[in-house]
């Protein structure tokens, strides 16, 4: 794939003192996609973010933001960038509209330049009515449109999104999903992190999952299901004393990858279900076995992270703050 | 230049902004604890305090000189406490991501606590007027008032900030608060003169910017300038040097924050 690349981090490391938050991690995020860093609580994935946007300079290992140098070129990369904080960056005693006349002058716009995107940013994210109310009024969904706008107050050619849907509402949820598709169709290059499986799946175009510091795999979610080796279809039998005679029956055949036995029945790993599920059943009935339950299921990413990490995303808890 | 400028102003027009909404802590900001000191304490002490011993006509002119720069004190200390309520949500982050010069946050408070402080003086000043405390210098003297009252005031703000970018959680921040400003008070010049002091007392307040602040505003107050003037030059240097160390101390802790 020789796509343009947008930003490319090689061998970046951070540390805390002691404590390693991010270690030796490299990756590459094509001009124009969603990108997504996934992992649980305390993973680095906002050390990550921080570097990249040049507010933490890395312990090693270099990152370029467009070809700039995220050190070196530091306040080159601030002019390319958008930033929305994981934290509700709000100021409670300013209204809407002043931060965003706050950061208009923090850019450097012109006053009619200011306003006429100011007008247009307070319609896309549905503040208009709401904009001069001190943000202290505002709901939790409300100051997270305002950061998103606050974000992409610059027109940045890549915008950052630090866990841009943590803690809200279905319906926002799905609103701010709207927004960031809108934005890569304008052509943005679209970072985010998340601890949102789901999220991940349906929004990011490639992701990459990160745990303890380090990226553990990356690719877009489907690669990543693929990956884990074709989906798969369980089959418990009526009889248990049948399921070897099945098994080797199925082992071999050219739509099935692997052939696992369970207490009840088999785990069939198939390449494509269309091919894989009428072998199976027609084996079944030939050797007289009882079929009392057949169910398919395609790997989710909740399968690639515990095949990649050992564990699922909700049971890890949060390291401790040091 | 312009684009350093505009920077500047519009963050400081956003502390303007934020304290202007904050009605009941403007009041307090303005009308600070500071002029009860000087009303009631000024007032309460007027009998108690020998003015053979304070070397003024009354008590209240005497203590005029302690609470401005006890204001300019309390400000200070406390002037980095906006900054670090941005850093714990994030604010201050938002700030540092887009392209404006690095110290431009830091001056608009710089400027932004400055002028409060300059205001919060004048006030006083204007109060300890209407109890008959009249300026032996004037309205020059007044300005000199305002310049010690400022370069005093950069060190302290400075030292605020560096707490603010260095402590782990504002509790901490209060806590070393609380336990500076009033031994910086009791061991100065403030509410007794030196000699009046015990000598152990008078001894740790002769390290205490503060008593070289109040050892120069006081004579601009009650003397005039053949008495003031070798005072106020003597607090120039004096905190000249204070500057220095604490920007540096500043600099150094914001560096190490933003690193
Ligand atoms: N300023 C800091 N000082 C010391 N340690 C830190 C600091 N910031 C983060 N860490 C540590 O670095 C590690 C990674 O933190 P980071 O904030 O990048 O995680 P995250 O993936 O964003 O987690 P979350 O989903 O909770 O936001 C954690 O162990 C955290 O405790
Ligand atoms: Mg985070």
């Amino acid at each position: 794939m020789d796509r343009a690349i947008a930003i490319d981090v090689s061998h970046l490391s951070k540390s805390y003192g002691s404590h390693v938050a991010v270690a030796d991690i490299s990756f590459q995020v094509y001009a124009g996609e969603i990108f997504g860093l996934l992992g649980p609580n305390g993973a680095g994935k906002s050390t990550t973010l921080r570097t990249l946007i040049t507010l933490l300079t890395p312990s090693s290992g270099t990152a370029t933001v467009l070809g700039l140098d995220t050190v070196r070129d530091a306040d080159k990369v601030r002019h390319v960038i958008g930033y929305v904080p994981q934290e509700r960056a709000i100021d409670r005693f300013l209204t809407g509209r002043e931060h965003l006349e706050l950061l208009a002058a923090l850019y450097h716009l012109p006053k009619d330049e200011a306003a006429k995107r100011i007008g247009e940013l307070l319609k896309l994210v549905e503040l208009e009515s709401h904009a001069d109310r001190p943000a202290k009024t505002y709901s939790g969904g409300m100051k997270r449109k305002l950061d998103i706008a606050c974000g992409l107050l610059p027109d940045p050619k890549i915008l950052f999104l630090d866990e841009p849907t943590l803690g809200l509402d279905v319906q926002s949820r799905l609103r701010i999903w709207d927004y960031v598709r809108m934005l890569k169709a304008r052509g943005m290059t679209v970072v985010m992190t998340t601890n949102y499986l789901d999220e991940a799946d349906q929004l990011c175009d490639r992701l990459a999952i990160i745990d303890g510091g380090r990226i553990k795999t990356l690719g877009s979610p489907v690669e990543l299901k693929v990956g884990l080796g074709g989906d798969i279809v369980s089959v418990t039998l009526k009889e248990s004393a049948k399921i070897p005679a099945l098994e080797s029956a199925l082992k071999g055949q050219p739509a099935i990858r692997a052939v696992r036995a369970t207490d009840k029945g088999l785990d069939i790993r198939v390449e494509s279900p269309e091919k894989a599920l009428p072998a199976v059943l027609e084996a079944a009935n030939r050797l007289n076995c009882g079929v009392e339950f057949i169910q398919y299921n395609r790997p989710r990413l909740d399968d690639v992270f515990i095949a990649h990490t050992g564990r699922r995303i909700e049971e890890t808890t949060p390291s401790k703050m040091e | 230049m312009k684009e350093y400028w505009q920077e500047i102003s519009a963050l400081t027009m956003r502390w303007v902004r934020r304290l202007s909404r904050e009605k009941f802590s403007m009041l307090f900001t303005l009308v600070q604890p500071m002029l009860f000191w000087l009303i009631f304490f000024g007032n309460l002490f007027q009998r108690a305090a020998d003015t053979q011993v304070t070397q003024a006509p009354n008590y209240i002119s005497f203590l005029a000189a302690g609470v401005v720069v006890m204001t300019v004190l309390n400000n200070g200390l406390a002037g980095g406490v906006d900054l670090l309520f941005d850093k714990e949500n994030g604010f201050l982050e938002r700030l540092m991501s887009t392209p404006i010069h690095r110290t431009s946050v830091i001056l608009s408070r710089f400027i932004f606590v400055m002028a409060i402080t300059s205001l919060q003086v004048l006030v006083i000043l204007g109060v300890a007027f209407l109890f008959g405390v009249r300026p032996a210098t004037g309205l020059l003297g007044i300005a000199a008032i305002l310049l010690i009252g400022m370069m005093f005031g950069v060190g302290l703000t400075a030292i605020s900030m560096a707490m603010a970018f260095s402590v782990k959680s504002h509790g901490d921040f209060f806590s070393v608060l609380g336990f500076l400003s009033l031994p910086m008070i009791f061991l100065s010049s403030a509410l007794v003169p030196l000699a009046a002091m015990p000598g152990w007392m008078s001894f740790l307040a002769k390290f205490n910017p503060m008593t070289w602040a109040i050892d120069a505003v006081r004579p601009l107050i009650l003397s005039g300038w053949s008495e003031a003037l070798p005072h106020v030059g003597m607090v120039i240097v004096v905190m000249v040097i204070f500057d220095a160390l604490c920007l540096y101390g500043g600099a150094k802790a914001f560096r190490r924050a933003m690193g």
